[in-house]
This record gives C-alpha cells, structure tokens and sequence, in this order.
C-alpha cells in the first residue's frame, strides 16, 4: 500500500503489521497527552511533587534523555570533525536518536514548569549567572541544529527525492553538516555542562555541590564527559533493539566495534574521574559542610551505598572494562550488556543528581524527603517513549536511516546462493 | 543636594529562650500577607508557611528531655561569596538580592515556576503554589490591598513584610526625612510575638537592637560575635540574616551539621 514510501531494495513489513504497532504506540502517546494536557490545565497539582520534591520525575527525564541522546553530539563530533569515515553508517541514527531525546526533553520541560505561557521569560528575562539560563539557551538552539541535521534524511525519501529542489537542497545540506556538527559539538559541551551545573552549583546543598575552576563546578565536565560515554552506548543499545526488532543486521559490526571502542575509553576516562570526584566531595567538600559520607546514604528506606556503587562499579567499571577489551567487544551478549550498563550509568547518575539531591535532609531537625510520582508523571514521562518510538518507525520505514542496509542484505543473498 | 543613605540590612534574631511555640507569628505572616491556605493544612509539604515553626527536642527522655521552637522565615541570604543561593540560579531574576535593604525579594508576575531557587534552597523556605487561592465567602473583602496574592504556578517566600518597608519610606519621605527609624519598619510576625522574642532591625545600625544583641561580624561573613547567637547552617556559606538566641548548647548546636565527634569541646 505504500510501497511506493519505502526505500529501495529494502524489505519491510506489512502495511498492516505497521498500523497496528502504530496504533498500540499510539495508544501509549495518548495517555501521556491525557496527562500533560491535565497538568498543563489543572496544574502541578496534578504531580506527587511537593516543596521539598520541586524538582522531580521530568527534571530526571530531562537530564537523562539529554545524556543519553549525547551519542548524536559526540558521535557528529568523531564523524565530521575528527575524520572517523565509518561513523557515517551510524550517524543517521544517532542524529535521529539525539531529535527524539532533545524534543522529549523541551516538551518535559514544557510540562514541568507552573506557569507554561511564561516560558519565554527564560529567554527574554535571562539571567546570565543561571546555569539553567545557560541550558534553555544552548538546548534550543541545539535541538535547532539536530532538526537541521534530521531535515536531509527526511529529503531523501524516495518521494520527496524525486523533486529536484528537495534533491538538491538534501546533497547541499549534506555538504555543509560538518559546519553543524561543529556547532552542535561546541553547544552540546555547554549545555550538557550547564545541565551539570545546575546541581554542581547548589551550595545549599552538600550532596550536589562541588567546587570547581571559575564559575564551573566540576560537575559541568563530568557531565559532559558522561553525555559523551553514555550516548553512544544508547546509539549502539537502540540499534541492536531495532535490528533485533527488523530481525536483521542494519549496520556493519566494524562501525558498532569502533563506535563501542571509543564509548568504552570516554566510559573508563570518565569513572575514573568520577571516582575522584566522589572521593574529594566525600572527604574534603561534605565534611567541610558537616556531613559525614554515610549521612547520604542511611537512615531512609532507599538510598543506600548500592546506589553508588551501582552507578560507580556495576555501570561504569564493568562496561569500561568489557568495552575497552577487544574479547569483551566480540561477544555480543557482553558488548550489548556494557553498552545497556553504560547508558544506565548516565540515567543513575543524574537520578541521584537530581532526586537524592532532593531527599538529603540538610537542617538537623529535617529528616529524609521521599516521593512517588503520580501517574501523570509517570504518563508524561513514558509520553516521549512511546513518541520516540513512533517516530523511529515511521523514520525506519520510509527514510534510508541505515545506509548499509541494502549491502548487507545483498551480501546476505549471494552468501546464500554461494 | 541630599545625602546618599547608607545601605540597610535588614535582619532578625529570634530568641529561642523565649519562644512558646504558639504560633502567632505564623498567623500574623498568614494574614499580613495574604498567604494562601488549604482546607486540610495538615500536610506542611504542600501548603505555604512563610513563617514556620519548627519543633526541636534534645533526645533525651524524662526527666532530662527538652524541647525548643524554631521559628523560620526567609533568610534573606547574602552568602558568602555575595550570591543568596537562590537568587542566582533563578533563570528570569524573579527574585533578587537588594544591596539597599538586604532583603530577598520575590517577583511573582515574573517567575515561571521552574522551582530552581526552591531546590536551591536549603532552609526550605521558598513555596510553590500548587493551587490558585481559594478564599472563603467574604474573606476577600479582608485581605491586606499592599499585598498582592499570588496566582497558581508560581513561587513565594517570606519578604520581610517588604510593603511595610514601603510605606514607611513613603511616609517618611513626605515628612521629610530618608532614615527610618526602628520601630518605624517592623514585620508583622514581630509585632505579633507575644513573647518578645522576635526583634528586626538594621543589622548595619549600631543603634538597633538586632545589631547590638547579634553583635554581626561584618568583616567575616556577619558570624555573630554573641557566643550564644548562631545561625542555622552557618557553614554552607549562605550567610543568613536570621540570627537565633538560645543559652542552651543543645539547641546552638541543632543549628547546623557536624561531622562525628567534631567540636564537641567547642561553643557552637
């Protein structure tokens, strides 16, 4: 029935088979927008957050599709700027990936803030000592150039290519997106940094804050650091769920090999920097505020030392290890349980960032803040899930998303007749 | 040509000694400022309290068990550094740090509530507003026309009754003079302390009471010089312009986080 949508030489599923995952997907978005619309009419009201839990559920979905959508950045950045030619089998996906990740996270923001007509004030009010000022800015104009860079594979479906305008205007978008690429690398090393900020700059609380070098905290590096090992994890986790899903190999194992190589190295950089972070705050920035180290981490029903070491040892160190080893990048079981850990890594670390920062008592006659989040949280937030689905296979479907795709399948038919 | 006035810091010491725990400051701030409430206010995580008191006691058991009343407003932070925790986080400066008065201030038209300053927070003394206001039949007729209430969506805190501040620089100017005096800008939860035991003023003025009981040592940060004055979490730098009394050790020492075992010989 759409046949005539589809890529050439490649084999997709039923039209049918389509809707109806559409339609269940769909089902799914709905109930998000139910919920959105019922906090953007009613209120926050509508969220188990409370004074002591401002930031909550969204803030948390925010930084971790930020961080895990960091593989397009970085990935752009290996591509374009330092010359690694066989990205350019992966780089459609992870573009497309890091669209998802930055539009769910304008519209969680959208959501999350009380009075949503007012959100231009970020911009028009703009205080330039707020590292949130800093995100607002450099994540538009960023999510600006991810649409910029989404527009070309939208030009090259089969239909809209027949149109020599469109033809032409895709191979010259094509043909400045290293320009892009560098700007999205330089604003994505801003606002990924500034997302790290925002707690690293909280002196108030002793959990997040931590020093730094002028008016960053070194939270801002190791944030972007992080964006930078835990994205490609997810480019890498998302495109075996695809092929896994299209019950075929879409891109070649030598770019996934490279692409898990170099997250491994940024992954094993980064714990170790983060290791070091943890030990300075735990020994000389929390005590200097009155804490003990095991302060933040007892007397509550959830937040023990597991979470530490989750974050630390099970998702950093483990994958680190399988990924930089050429033997742990070969087996496949391995390579996709250290990529899965390692954007794991990313989704703990701003939790405890943004959730545990929350719950810490700081006053001594305060105890530990816990919360739920209510179902239009929970709605809201599984809302750019089902929506990044959606566009993924609506993009699969009818966008050459995966340029090796053809050649594998033709190199699988004549294996198949040798 | 008029001299330039010198900058006020306003600010607050709250002996703990003498307070009951009544709760008539809080009412007082409640009503003064048009501070919306809820049917059940039973849940203090999700209604506003400008001005709360909190209820401290040492541990102990009978007959050595003790209590004290913490009460807490804003406090109209500094820091040491110059940046009040919250004013610089906040995206749109909807809340601001004066240098005239050394008062916090909140602009409700402005803030968009992102809730950033109310993470920032460590004191917990800034509040959302979950709800629009709902006032009971008739009550609008009472509310105070020098306070404007705040819509749902966005944050509050408590602002020094700031519009008293207001009006009485407006009714001095029309009599001609620039200083206030002390008893001529007072915040309503003083006023209403039936125990005497909140005192405001200009911790600037040698002349005020705050001043001469905190003893505020400006060149560091305003520690108090009173070795039974302190400040609640004094160490995180926030440098807080609402000074507590208390002669009890117990008390001057629930005031803020120690590592174990740390100054136990010491005063604070």
């Amino acid at each position: 029935m759409d046949s005539a949508l589809i890529p050439e030489g490649v084999k997709r599923c039923s039209f049918g088979k389509f809707i109806f995952w559409l339609v269940i997907f769909g089902a799914v978005l709905l109930w998000g927008v139910v919920a959105m619309l019922l906090c953007w009419f009613k209120g926050l009201n509508q969220t188990n957050m409370n004074d002591a839990y401002g930031f909550a559920l969204w803030i948390w979905a925010d930084l971790a599709v930020i961080a895990i959508g960091g593989g397009a950045f970085f990935t752009g950045l290996l591509r374009y700027i330092f010359g690694k030619d066989e990205l350019k089998n992966i780089i459609n996906y992870a573009v497309l990936i890091g669209f998802i990740c930055y539009s769910s996270a304008l519209l969680i923001l959208a959501i999350d803030i009380g009075q949503p007509l007012r959100g231009w004030f970020i911009f028009w009010h703009a205080n330039v000592h707020s590292m949130l000022t800093e995100v607002a800015f450099c994540l538009s104009c960023y999510f600006a150039v991810l649409t910029i860079e989404y527009i070309p594979l939208i030009l090259e479906n089969r239909q809209i290519d027949r149109v020599p305008f469109f033809h032409n205007l895709s191979h010259n978008m094509h043909g400045i997106m290293a320009i892009f690429a560098a700007t999205g690398a330089f604003l994505s090393f801003f606002h990924q940094g500034s997302l790290g900020g925002v707690a690293g700059v909280l002196f108030g609380r002793p959990f997040a804050y931590r020093e730094g070098v002028f008016i960053w905290p070194w939270t801002f590096f190791l944030f972007t650091w992080s964006a930078a090992a835990c994205g490609p994890c997810f480019t890498i986790l998302i495109t075996w769920i695809t092929e896994k899903i299209a019950r075929k190999k879409l891109v070649k194992q030598n770019v996934i090999m490279l692409l898990a190589k170099i997250a491994g190295w940024m992954l094993a950089t980064y714990t170790i920097a983060k290791i070091v972070d943890t030990w300075y705050w735990a020994t000389v920035t929390a005590p200097a505020a009155g804490f003990n180290f095991m302060d933040f981490y007892s007397n509550n029903p959830l937040y023990g030392i597991w979470i530490l070491v989750l974050e630390i040892v099970i998702c950093g160190i483990i994958p680190s290890i399988i990924l930089i080893t050429k033997t742990g990048r070969r087996y496949s079981f391995l390579l996709i349980s250290a990529v899965f850990l390692g954007a794991l890594n990313a989704c703990v670390n701003r939790w405890v960032m943004v959730l545990q920062v929350m719950a810490v008592p700081v006053l001594t006659f305060e105890s530990w803040f816990m919360y739920f989040p209510s179902w239009q949280e929970i709605a809201t937030t599984i809302l750019p899930v089902a929506y990044g689905i959606i566009l993924i296979m609506i993009s699969y479907r009818y966008l050459p998303i995966f340029p090796q795709e053809q050649e594998i399948e033709e190199e699988k038919h004549a294996s198949i007749f040798v | 040509m008029e001299e330039h006035t010198k900058a006020k810091k306003y600010g607050m010491v709250i002996d703990l000694d003498k307070c009951t725990g009544c709760g008539a400051c809080m009412a007082a701030c409640m009503a003064e400022n048009n501070v919306p409430f809820k049917k059940d206010e039973s849940n203090k995580l999700d209604s506003i309290t400008w001005m709360r008191v909190y209820k401290l006691t040492n541990g102990k058991k009978f007959p050595e068990a003790e209590i004290c009343y913490i009460p807490r407003p804003c406090m109209h932070c500094e820091g040491d550094h110059g940046h009040a925790p919250c004013v610089s986080v906040c995206p749109a400066v909807a809340t601001d740090y004066s240098h005239e008065t050394g008062i916090v201030s909140q602009i409700y038209t402005r803030c968009f509530g992102c809730r950033y300053c109310m993470a920032a927070c460590p004191y917990h003394a800034r509040y959302f507003n979950w709800w629009d206001p709902v006032w009971p039949d008739g009550m609008e007729k009472y509310l105070s026309p020098n306070v404007s209430p705040r819509m749902r969506g966005v944050v509050e805190k408590c602002s020094f009754c700031f519009h008293r501040y207001q009006l009485a620089m407006n009714k001095a100017y029309v009599e001609g003079h620039r200083e206030l005096k002390e008893d001529e800008y007072q915040t309503s939860c003083t006023q209403a302390c039936p125990a005497g035991a909140i005192i405001f003023g200009d911790l600037n003025n040698p002349g005020h009471a705050v001043c001469q009981i905190a003893k505020p040592d400006h060149k560091h940060g305003g520690r108090p010089m009173n070795p039974n004055a302190f400040r609640l979490l004094e160490r995180l730098g926030t440098n807080p312009k609402v000074y507590y009394l208390s002669s009890r050790r117990w008390v001057r020492r629930a005031g803020d986080n120690y590592i174990k075992d740390e100054g136990k010989q010491g005063n604070h």
